[in-house]
């Protein structure tokens, strides 16, 4: 954390600034354009309701192209959320405190738009409840548990479940906040929401086991999640998709693609609400890092697929990967390796890993490449299959398109609402941060001499990179 | 008499307040509670305040969701309809793992939370039992029964002295929302 004269009720004060005020100009520009996108979403995912999965442009050949595109590239978005939050608490990195609220409610949102995927792909989605095991009127013929797609839906629904239930109980004490500051229907309305929350020492003292118990227990429900995603590919016989390295490929991906949507939106999240001072150049360095490594494990496991598909010598997987680089869809192949592989690398530079501007360009790039990835492995493995006389291309309607713009509009518009309704830091873990991890802690220990001169001499250097720091302040230290 | 129903330090630096409870605890004076709008790390210790359960409930209610789910698996796939396929063995172990591991997963955070929710009294439509409404934003509260803890001033200058910004004799326990 940044900032001079911090104190604790300055931090409630900036955090609930955008609460606790009427929305200004940026936000209704962005509200109104991703409700519009949402809209788009309500109009394709109703037509494809109506008239079911002809709307779509998927053929006897291409039975799963864009759905699946779709669904697999939120689930990944939503990962790095429980990453942020689960596994950087387990490893008591504190860094995570002030971006951990926003990759949340990000992950919640990300996984929503990813079940409507699921959903709709039922093409009957009132009969939805036939993925669940229950008694019937075929004999009683229950659910097949040997089937992957059966672990998705005990994944996915156990993963949105206790996301939500995590997310939800690290809100309740910034709920209270807010609720006692309001006044009158505003007070009521928070209250509710804030269970009765005092924050008494009993309270807290819970409230930190459960949080770590969560944190706990979601790191390996995080790598389950993409782990089953990835096994509704590997346990087919599709060359191109029957593959041991899938689950870590899948995880690895799915960090990468979270950590440049958190970029994406943490970004602006920070210039608009003005919270340089507690999303911080080493946040968004960090993170940098971070996206550069998964992106490097992806680029790994690239190559070693292609690899493996020469030196296993089975033809028909040689010839899928092979069409991948060369075939019909070699633009979509070599679109991903340049959004996924190449252009991370960039990232090795310290000063294109502190350019603002520049990161946000390139997560989008990373966001654009994983979703490419997610074509590649589903359009282009299935188009070409055993029979030639029944390859076919595959070509989206504009209801494939609908959908998954839609899809964004909506993650948009919740994440919209809810810097709006909720705060976007988590304000009691932020001050956690103020005596200990703060650069006005920091300074104090200097001026009052605790620190070796060329300890201060390090951390003045490593300052000049934060553009919420005024250097002047250490001229004289 | 006085009316006085309980006493509140008010601190607006958590190193402060622990000096408070070191104060009252050395003058054996008893503390009612402590709101804090965050966690005092090493605050337990001082007020010897066990350390929670919840783990051990955590576990159970992990054990639990095992049980449950690997016998709806058992019963459903090799029990009452076992199926052939490719003449495998209906009791498939390894296809059954990610099942028992999920449901684990969310009997375990669900029943803790739950457990927690119920331990602590919090639920939604619950009263706020507030009793300083900066104990949320950036006060670091000490409250006292003032209830045969006489006399109050010697309490109020206990508070003073670690460096309390203000201490509250309230007539009414908990700040009413009207």
């Amino acid at each position: 954390m940044t900032g001079k004269d911090m104190t604790y009720a300055r931090i409630t004060n900036e955090i609930l600034l955008p609460v606790e005020n009427k929305p200004n100009k940026a936000w209704w520009i962005g509200f109104i354009v991703s409700a519009l996108g949402a809209m788009l979403w309500v109009v394709s995912i109703s037509l494809t309701f109506w008239y079911g999965l002809g709307e779509w442009g998927l053929n006897k050949t291409v039975g799963w192209a864009w759905d699946i595109t779709g669904f697999v590239w939120w689930v990944g978005i939503g990962h790095a959320g429980t990453l942020i939050s689960a596994v950087l608490l387990v490893f008591s990195q504190n860094w995570r405190n002030s971006i951990n609220r926003s990759a949340e409610a990000m992950t919640i949102f990300a996984v929503i738009c990813a079940a409507t995927y699921i959903v709709a792909h039922m093409g009957r989605p009132w009969l939805a409840y036939f993925t669940l095991p229950l008694p019937n009127q075929y004999g009683s013929l229950w659910v097949n548990w040997n089937s992957a797609l059966m672990m998705d839906v005990f994944a996915i629904s156990t993963y949105f479940s206790v996301s939500l239930l995590f997310w939800y109980t690290g809100l309740l004490p910034d709920i209270a906040s807010i609720r006692d500051r309001a006044k009158g229907l505003r007070r009521r309305i928070y209250s509710i929401l804030s269970f009765g929350w005092t924050g008494s020492l009993k309270t807290w003292q819970r409230f930190e086991t459960v949080s770590l118990i969560l944190a706990g227990i979601s790191t390996p429900l995080v790598l389950s999640v993409h782990t089953i995603v990835s096994f509704d590919f590997a346990t087919s016989l599709e060359p191109g998709w029957h593959t041991t390295i899938f689950p870590p490929y899948f995880v690895a991906g799915a960090i990468f693609s979270g950590f440049a949507m958190v970029q994406t939106l943490l970004l602006v999240t920070r210039k608009v609400l003005g919270l340089e001072n507690y999303i911080t150049m080493f946040h968004i360095e960090s993170m940098n890092k971070i996206i550069l490594l998964t992106g490097s494990i992806v680029g790994v496991a690239y190559i070693t697929e292609f690899f493996i598909a020469w030196y296993s010598g089975v033809e028909y997987e040689q010839y899928a990967f092979i069409n991948r680089a060369t075939g019909p869809y070699w633009w979509a192949y070599w679109s991903m390796m340049s959004c996924n592989v190449i252009s991370p690398q960039l990232f090795w530079s310290s000063k294109l890993r502190r350019n603002i501007p520049f990161s946000w360009a390139l997560s989008i790039v990373v966001n654009i490449g994983m979703w490419f990835e997610r074509f590649v492995i589903i359009v282009t493995s299935l188009h070409r299959d055993y029979i030639p006389s029944s390859w076919a291309m595959f070509y989206p309607t504009w209801v494939d398109v609908g959908v998954f713009i839609g899809s964004i509009g909506v993650f948009f518009t919740l994440f919209l609402l809810f810097i709006r309704v909720l705060p976007s830091v988590a304000i009691a873990e932020v001050k956690l941060l103020l005596k200990t991890a703060s650069e006005q802690a920091k300074m104090k220990q200097i001026k009052e001499g605790h620190l070796e001169p060329a300890e201060v001499q390090y951390y003045k250097e490593s300052l000049t990179k934060y553009d919420s720091v005024d250097m002047a302040d250490y001229e004289n230290v | 008499m006085s009316k006085t129903k309980i006493i509140l330090g008010c601190f607006d630096d958590p190193d402060d307040m622990m000096q408070g409870i070191t104060n009252l605890q050395k003058n054996s004076v008893p503390i009612y509670d402590i709101y804090t709008p965050m966690p005092i790390h090493g605050i337990e210790a001082k007020m010897g305040v066990k350390d929670s359960r919840l783990g051990y409930a955590a576990f159970c209610f992990g054990c639990l969701g095992l049980t449950v789910i690997t016998s709806i698996v058992y019963y459903t796939l090799v029990g009452d309809w076992p199926q052939n396929i490719g003449g495998k063995p209906s009791f498939a172990m390894p296809d059954f793992i990610p099942f028992m591991f999920e449901w684990t997963i969310l009997f375990t955070a669900f029943g803790m939370t739950l457990t927690f929710f119920a331990a602590t009294h919090l639920f939604p439509g619950r009263a706020p039992r507030v009793m300083d409404l900066r104990a949320t934003d950036d006060r670091f509260i000490i409250a006292v029964d003032a209830k045969g803890n006489i006399p109050h001033d010697d309490i109020t200058n206990l508070l003073k002295d670690a460096g309390a910004v203000e201490v509250k004799h309230n007539e009414r326990k908990y700040v009413s929302y009207e």
